[in-house]
């Protein structure tokens, strides 16, 4: 049942054949990225001459100098066009044509530096491309947070005009709110969860690589805004705001709809790998945690993600071809977006907390050497967070006036979530007894996110008193609050699992003495910058003003000056991934940690196909102090043992 | 779970220093220490103060879920610190720590203990939500929870108001402006917010464009200003001072400098000022369309007849042309 | 690759990020219409004059369809496209608005009053003036408000149907129907920025009419620099 494939077949990422034979063409002719770009600009040229075609006459067109049709359906083409350009469609013609599809190119031994600019199809070129995307991604929008803390040193001399500070702030919101929903899932969950629940694959190949190229897609659009002079309504986008604003608005709502897709995709395939393609003894009992995390994440996002795209392509209609979802005057209602909108945001900030909880799970029994305390608690926690998450939405809205009788409810939703949460913190605790602490730089991230999400979840309560809300909801308050939940928890975890795994992933380890700097200065840059944003906004400074209180500028500009020591800390860790993966290259291929991590019994990196064999897991990841207790896996099964696996016979697999 | 629970347990007790005695001394000590200090010495100063009655219904929540997360946050604190104080790694120690699996009874109290906190605290805020009618956030058009004398209607909120009932104020958000209008005093509209003391206020929050948000920030009031929906809340003015009103939802290009200033006056100072105010804006306000709960603009009643010659018809800006009918 | 390929390369990829980051910053991040000075032209204790005009295009720019306001350079008298100007601190500001637009109702027929000008009063074509209906006749083109200091004058558009068919078409506008309207107020004490708007929904094709040229630094809205 945990395995859908005969074990005497060679499983092909993608399903294809092993042909082989297809005559190898030059570089330049087998599509790769810059033919995706060849794609993607003929396709703006052409869904935007469509656009013009079809728009030009609106009279609101000839009125307002500008064509949102025209762009939007460029933005529709270019992504087509990209995608074509990569060759993302080229299986599916070749099957709808009856021909054989050409083996999976990671059969055909190493690919080199190129196969990470192609759409690949193994898991591990994916989950790289991710990891050296989302790392871009998330400097970009930290370099634009520096440029919102520069604009906000002083109350009342502005380095930007007002409305690049919005187009900043926005900036900076949307990059981070929907690329860094994938900044854990996309390179550890698509390259880990495989080979941590004994695959040889993913169920769905080409949906997981569409969904990393459509990242690159979503950062440019999103990027392009500027071109258009910038959105002016933040990442939430409200209406009517956002019908209003010019045309960069447009590639906020593509953009992030476009990432709706991604996230989607991806968590579709990540859910259907860890039900389905689990080895023989990979029962749910002996999942390791982060996987466990990692099928949380995926759920929310197969489930929520879509109602964003939906929502997006609403406020797309209205702002192309005028219809009136969110118009009042028209029988819309802005309360629907709030809706919408909210019922994916709200699940997006568990999505940005899961894979936090299961990489901080995963790790701490490492650097412990015990066996993580309460494995069903942990596992309970992230289940409940996971359904909660789709019960609480309406918190955001408090003061809105939408549903005012039903602010106890979600008063009680919201504040419930806060028990699973707390499971994390007693599996936390609980495996920290009479440990043997080893201060690695991951342990030393683990237990910054343990602090930092102690302060982020108990400000949340705050948050969740709908008359204590009052006063922070909208303020730098609840700012800070997301900010130690999502940078504090997840970024601080994804940290942790760059320099946990990095080794396995690329066979190279980080420089452990730039690594503690890196740690020192991110967790201190880090608590100076966000810490005082509580008090910032409990004394009444709403987010995204370039105007505040004269008595609050000290307060602000202590956040700035800190906020240039976290970014500087960001800095050093780029350089030592730079520096480590480019220049030094010492080469770590063993097993550093002494975990007993399945993913880590296989050399590193993972040679084609994870395993020679599908292996037969024995006992569960974290068994670690009890003597004589059995390997992980057996690597090598015997043939008999996996025919009596597969062939679905309970004891075989229990003795097995 | 179980089995693997006993298993553990001997071993977990056997021998060295009583460690979870140790912590929790620690933890009771400096708990309390924390919670004393916090809500006697810093309680009072807590935002948003004590100007009106929603204001300070926030502190005193605000007061009661510090005084109830000190403690939690300083176990975790002390437990962590514990930890890596006493259970590091020893120089030239490889062996691994004793397998614990899990403590039932240690994870069956905390599961209850913070159910419990998480329970009560939604019974706490519950009540302190209910009993001051909302807390001072926006409650929609047709708030459950009203002090005596709140009127709803827009017929009710003209009748005069006197000394001691409930003052309507309406605010009009608009890019990039609150301006606000006293029905129950003629129905002028200012942009001064000027509120008597003493006094329970319904703010009726609206917008005649995108969503703002009103946020007078010492009485305790935030409420969502959106186009076609009067959204409601109340607090009661307690002292005199300075009210610091700011929007609190991104609104636009000037949205970082929508904020103004409002007072809290003595209740003849109050009648004199609208008395005055009245007489200095009645040659605007005879302009004002007649007071409602909700406005639109796109419809205006008595257009002028160039105005129609020239087919301006409202003050919708165009984008949706207005031959589209108002009700699909 | 060899080392020095890989540490060569590497070095390619960080100017060029470096170079576009510093691009992107230059070039959208601040860039931005010109200021006028007024701080300089004027004496000690005399008014500054500042002449405003607003066409109802813009055909200086890759906008056209969009209204505008031009300021006139107090020394070289050319209109520039911009609405950003600095005065003294607490210097008395007499304007003059040359309005060239025709008329539209506002959102909120409160600012058809004037307020915060010396005597709350300002004048159209000389006659003074308190209030104007843009509800009930054509008489509002645009307004001139600095909500900081309560500032708010609605600037009278040419009145009849006439008028309002013959605009200018070309701008800055030179000639057509317009009014002259002149008010003064005294500058903050206080150095800083004050933004100025326009409360005519004239952002046309944008919902509510406050999209476009309403949100635009240097077309409907802009910034009062009051230099200490």
């Amino acid at each position: 049942m945990a395995i859908e494939t005969e074990p005497g077949t060679t499983q092909h990422p993608g399903g294809g054949q092993p042909a082989g034979g297809a005559a190898r063409r030059p570089w330049w002719m087998r599509p790769a990225i810059h033919t995706g770009l060849i794609g993607a600009v003929i396709g703006y040229a052409f869904g935007h001459w469509l656009g013009n075609l079809i728009a030009s006459g609106y009279q609101q067109v000839g009125t307002s100098d500008q064509n949102d049709t025209a762009i939007v359906l460029g933005y529709l083409f270019m992504v087509i066009g990209w995608l074509a350009g990569l060759g993302v469609f080229n299986d599916l013609f070749k099957q709808m044509a009856g021909r054989r599809l050409a083996e999976a190119e990671n059969g055909n031994g190493p690919g080199g530096l190129a196969q990470y600019f192609r759409f690949h199809l193994d898991h591990k070129v994916v989950g790289i491309q991710y990891l050296v995307g989302m790392i871009i991604y998330f400097c970009t929008a930290g370099l634009l947070a520096m440029g919102i803390r520069t604009e906000l040193l002083s109350p009342v001399h502005h380095v930007f005009s007002s409305a690049t500070y919005i187009e900043i702030v926005g900036e900076h919101g949307t990059m981070m709110m929907m690329l860094m929903t994938s900044v854990i899932l996309g390179p550890f969950g698509n390259y880990l969860i495989p080979i941590m629940i004994g695959s040889k694959r993913v169920a769905y190949p080409r949906l997981e690589a569409l969904s990393f190229w459509l990242t690159p897609a979503a950062f440019m659009i999103l990027l392009s805004a500027l071109l258009l002079g910038g959105f002016h309504m933040g990442w939430t986008g409200y209406p009517t705001l956002s019908i209003q604003d010019t045309s960069g608005a447009d590639a906020y709502a593509f953009a992030f709809g476009l990432m709706g897709i991604s996230m989607t995709l991806a968590g579709f395939n990540i859910l259907v790998t860890v039900i389905c393609y689990r080895a023989p003894g990979m029962r749910w009992s002996r999942l390791p945690m982060f996987v466990w995390g990692i099928l949380g994440t995926a759920v929310m996002m197969a489930l929520a993600a879509p109602v964003l795209s939906g929502g997006m392509y609403m406020l797309l209609t209205d702002r192309t071809v005028q219809t009136a979802f969110f118009t009042d005057q028209l029988g819309g209602s802005t309360y629907l977006w709030e809706d919408v909108f909210w019922f994916f945001g709200h699940p997006e900030v568990y999505i940005l907390a899961l894979p936090g909880f299961g990489i901080v799970c995963e790790l701490l029994p490492v650097f412990t050497r015990k066996p993580l305390f309460g494995y069903k608690v942990a596992a309970a926690g992230m289940i409940g967070v996971t359904l909660l998450s789709f019960f609480v939405w309406q918190h955001h809205l408090f003061d809105s006036g939408i549903n005012p009788d039903m602010r106890p409810l979600y008063m009680l939703t919201t504040e419930m979530i806060s028990i699973p949460t707390g499971f994390i913190f007693l599996v936390g605790m609980g495996t920290l007894w009479k440990a043997k602490i080893r201060f690695t730089v991951p342990m030393l991230f683990c237990f910054a996110f343990f602090f930092n999400f102690l302060i982020g979840g108990i400000s949340g309560v705050f948050n969740s008193d709908a008359p204590a809300d009052v006063t922070e909801h909208g303020s730098f308050f609840v700012m800070a609050h997301f900010h130690y939940t999502i940078m504090g928890g997840l970024i601080f975890a994804f940290m942790g699992g760059c320099y946990y795994w990095l080794p396995k992933m690329m066979g190279i380890k980080l420089n452990e003495k730039l690594g503690y700097w890196h740690f020192w200065l991110m967790f201190l840059g880090f608590n100076s910058t966000f810490m005082p944003l509580f008090a910032v906004g409990w004394l009444g400074q709403p987010r995204r003003v370039f105007e505040y209180a004269l008595r609050l500028q000290t307060l602000n500009d202590w956040v700035s000056i800190s906020s240039y020591v976290l970014g500087f800390s960001i800095l050093l860790f780029v350089i030592n991934f730079v520096w480590s993966t480019v220049v030094t290259r010492v080469r770590e291929t063993g097993n550093p940690w002494e975990s007993r991590g399945l993913e880590w019994q296989i050399p590193s990196p993972p040679p084609a196909y994870n395993f020679e064999h599908v292996p037969v897991v024995l006992s569960g990841p974290y068994e670690y102090g009890s003597e004589g207790s059995e390997p992980v896996a057996d690597l090598n099964p015997p043939v008999g043992v996996l025919a009596a696996a597969f062939s679905g016979s309970e004891t075989a697999r229990a003795e097995a | 779970m179980a089995a693997e629970t006993q298993a553990a347990t001997p071993a977990a007790k056997a021998g060295g220093p009583n460690h979870g005695l140790r912590i929790f001394l620690i933890w009771i000590v400096l708990a309390l220490a924390a919670d004393l200090v916090l809500w006697f010495v810093l309680g009072p100063h807590i935002p948003p103060g004590r100007l009106g009655s929603a204001a300070q219904g926030q502190q005193f929540d605000n007061n009661v879920m510090i005084a109830m997360s000190a403690p939690v946050l300083v176990l975790v604190l002390v437990y962590f610190t514990y930890a890596i104080v006493v259970w590091r790694r020893r120089p030239g120690d490889d062996a691994d720590g004793p397998p614990l699996h899990g403590h039932s009874r240690i994870q069956a109290l905390w599961i209850t203990v913070t159910s419990v906190m998480v329970l009560s605290l939604a019974a706490f805020g519950t009540y302190e939500l209910i009993v001051p009618y909302g807390a001072g956030g926006g409650e929609g058009p047709s708030p459950i929870w009203n002090p005596p004398g709140a009127e709803l209607t827009a017929a009710a909120q003209q009748r005069p108001w006197a000394p001691g009932h409930v003052l309507v104020v309406q605010v009009i958000g608009q890019q990039w402006r609150f301006t606000y209008r006293y029905p129950g005093l003629g129905g002028f509209e200012t942009t001064e917010l000027v509120l008597p003391v003493n006094t329970m206020i319904q703010f009726d929050v609206t917008s005649i464009d995108v969503i703002h948000s009103f946020w007078a920030y010492q009485l305790g009031v935030k409420a969502d200003a959106n186009p076609g929906v009067d959204n409601v809340a109340y607090t009661k003015t307690q002292h005199l001072g300075r009210v610091t009103v700011r929007c609190a939802e991104l609104c636009g290009l000037w949205h970082g400098a929508m904020f103004n200033y409002g007072k809290v006056v003595t209740v003849p100072q109050f009648q004199a000022w609208a008395s005055s105010t009245s007489v200095a804006l009645a040659d605007v306000t005879k302009l004002l369309p007649p007071y409602s709960t909700t406005y639109d603009p796109t419809e205006i009643a008595h257009l002028g007849p160039v105005l129609q010659k020239l087919g301006l018809t409202g003050a919708g800006g165009g984008y949706y042309p207005p031959q589209d009918p108002s009700q699909p | 690759m060899s080392l020095p390929v890989r540490v060569g390369t590497l070095l390619v990829a960080f100017l060029a990020v470096v170079g576009g980051a510093i691009f992107v910053v230059i070039h959208y991040l601040l860039a931005g219409p010109p200021t006028v000075d007024f701080t300089s032209q004027a004496a000690p204790g005399q008014p500054v004059h500042i002449v405003l005009q607003e066409a109802p295009q813009t055909t200086v720019s890759d906008r056209p369809d969009w209204v505008s306001y031009f300021i006139q350079d107090p020394a070289s008298h050319q209109w520039v496209h911009t609405t950003l100007f600095k005065v003294p601190a607490g210097s008395m500001i007499d304007v003059t608005v040359l309005g060239y637009d025709g008329c539209t109702p506002l959102r909120n027929p409160f600012w058809g009053k004037i307020s915060g000008t010396v005597g709350n009063v300002e004048y159209v074509n000389g006659k003074p003036t308190q209030v104007l209906n843009s509800w009930g006749e054509c008489s509002v083109a645009h307004t001139f408000s600095i909500p900081g200091i309560g500032l708010n004058v609605p600037i009278a558009s040419p009145t009849t149907l006439a008028a309002n068919n013959n605009l200018c078409g070309t701008s800055p506008c030179t000639s057509g129907p317009h009014t002259t309207v002149t008010f003064s107020f005294k500058a903050p004490a206080t150095p800083g920025s004050y933004f100025w708007q326009c409360r005519i929904p004239c952002g046309l094709g944008f919902l509510d009419g406050f999209g476009g040229p309403m949100q635009t630094i240097g077309y409907m809205t802009g910034e009062m620099e009051v230099a200490g």
